[in-house]
């Protein structure tokens, strides 16, 4: 699918979840059980994505410290936990990466 | 000055100390979507057309790895789900306006500005001219975010392929993930997603993502409803 398609879509999708209850008010609730769900999003979708990228290379899962991305993930979740710093972490995860590979 | 005036930059001032933490986002974006294949103008005018931070580096991420237009989609639907939650909290105050306000304010309605905009109304209540307030704090985070954008592309030519720039990607969703991890349903959901993620990354389409995500959902309200949430 081209792209800009595919970000028109996407942003007429959101465009319509932000209008939904704003022009249903009154007509609809949101179900408790999904209000609840909700919270769950953001931990899942990210870590879906975080995971592959560290755990697999070319497809195969490598948990030797031969894979130096996911050492230096395991370092940025370290910074990420104890900055709650976003910008300080992606420098601590990409300083360790560069040393990892310059090291091996 | 005029009660809108007052209003809107109100909002405005409401926004600013938010202006700041977003607008190294806005730059990490627009060279990570340069990085991943996205043209010029298409990185840029993801900001306008999805205008939502997490959903957009996703997209990106998406079409790094060249997963399908329709996959892409429903990720940003799922991702994006939690605009519904906003939608439901402003609309009693938003009820009076004309669907063409409904509809700007609507397209303004990202995380950053919802924060201050229920902050305002649950403080002052429902004034004549609050919606105004909103306009102040979405439509200034909207050109932050676009100029932000453009200057992460035009700093994103500037950094050499060597430099492994893919890997800020994942980092990003790290620094996002680990303040979430408070008690023991986000732990739960975010490992069952990942290890599922790991399971399913064969399967075609990408689709081993939404799976994954659907996983990490049900685990984490599992967890929930059966016992004690926290530490």
């Amino acid at each position: 699918m081209n792209i800009w398609l595919v970000m028109l879509l996407g942003g007429l999708i959101t465009f319509g979840m932000r209008f939904s209850l704003i022009y249903l008010f009154g007509r609809f609730q949101v179900p408790e059980e999904l209000r609840k769900a909700l919270h769950y999003v953001p931990p899942a979708v990210l870590s879906a994505i975080i995971f592959p990228e560290l755990f697999l290379q070319n497809g195969e899962l490598n948990v030797t410290l031969d894979n130096h991305r996911l050492l230096a993930g395991l370092v940025a979740v370290l910074a990420a936990w104890f900055s709650r710093n976003i910008l300080l972490t992606i420098i601590i995860g990409m300083l360790a990466l560069f040393l990892l590979q310059v090291l091996s | 000055m005029s009660e809108q005036s007052k209003n809107f930059w109100a909002g405005v001032r409401a926004e600013i100390p938010l202006l700041i933490g977003v607008f190294p986002f806005g730059m990490i974006y627009g060279a990570l979507a340069l990085n991943a294949g996205l043209s010029n103008l298409a990185s840029q005018m993801m900001s306008s057309l999805v205008f939502a931070g997490s959903a957009q580096f996703i997209t990106t991420q998406l079409v790094h790895e060249a997963a399908p237009g329709l996959v892409i989609i429903l990720t940003i639907a799922v991702v994006n789900l939690r605009h519904m939650l906003y939608s439901a909290s402003l609309a009693p105050y938003l009820a009076a306006l004309s669907t063409r306000w409904k509809m700007l304010l609507s397209y303004l309605l990202t995380d950053e500005a919802y924060a201050p905009s229920i902050l305002h109304y649950e403080k002052e209540g429902l004034q004549p001219f609050s919606h105004w307030f909103v306009l102040g704090a979405g439509l200034s985070l909207w050109i932050n975010w676009q100029i932000s954008t453009a200057l992460g592309i035009f700093l994103g030519k500037a950094i050499p392929d060597s430099w492994s720039l893919d890997f800020a990607l994942p980092l990003t969703f790290i620094a996002m993930v680990v303040p979430v991890l408070k008690n023991r349903p986000m732990i739960a959901a975010a490992i069952s997603a990942g290890g599922a993620a790991l399971i399913a990354n064969a399967f075609p389409y990408r689709l081993g993502l939404i799976l994954a995500a659907l996983v990490g959902i049900v685990v984490g309200s599992f967890f929930e409803k059966t016992g004690d949430s926290h530490f």
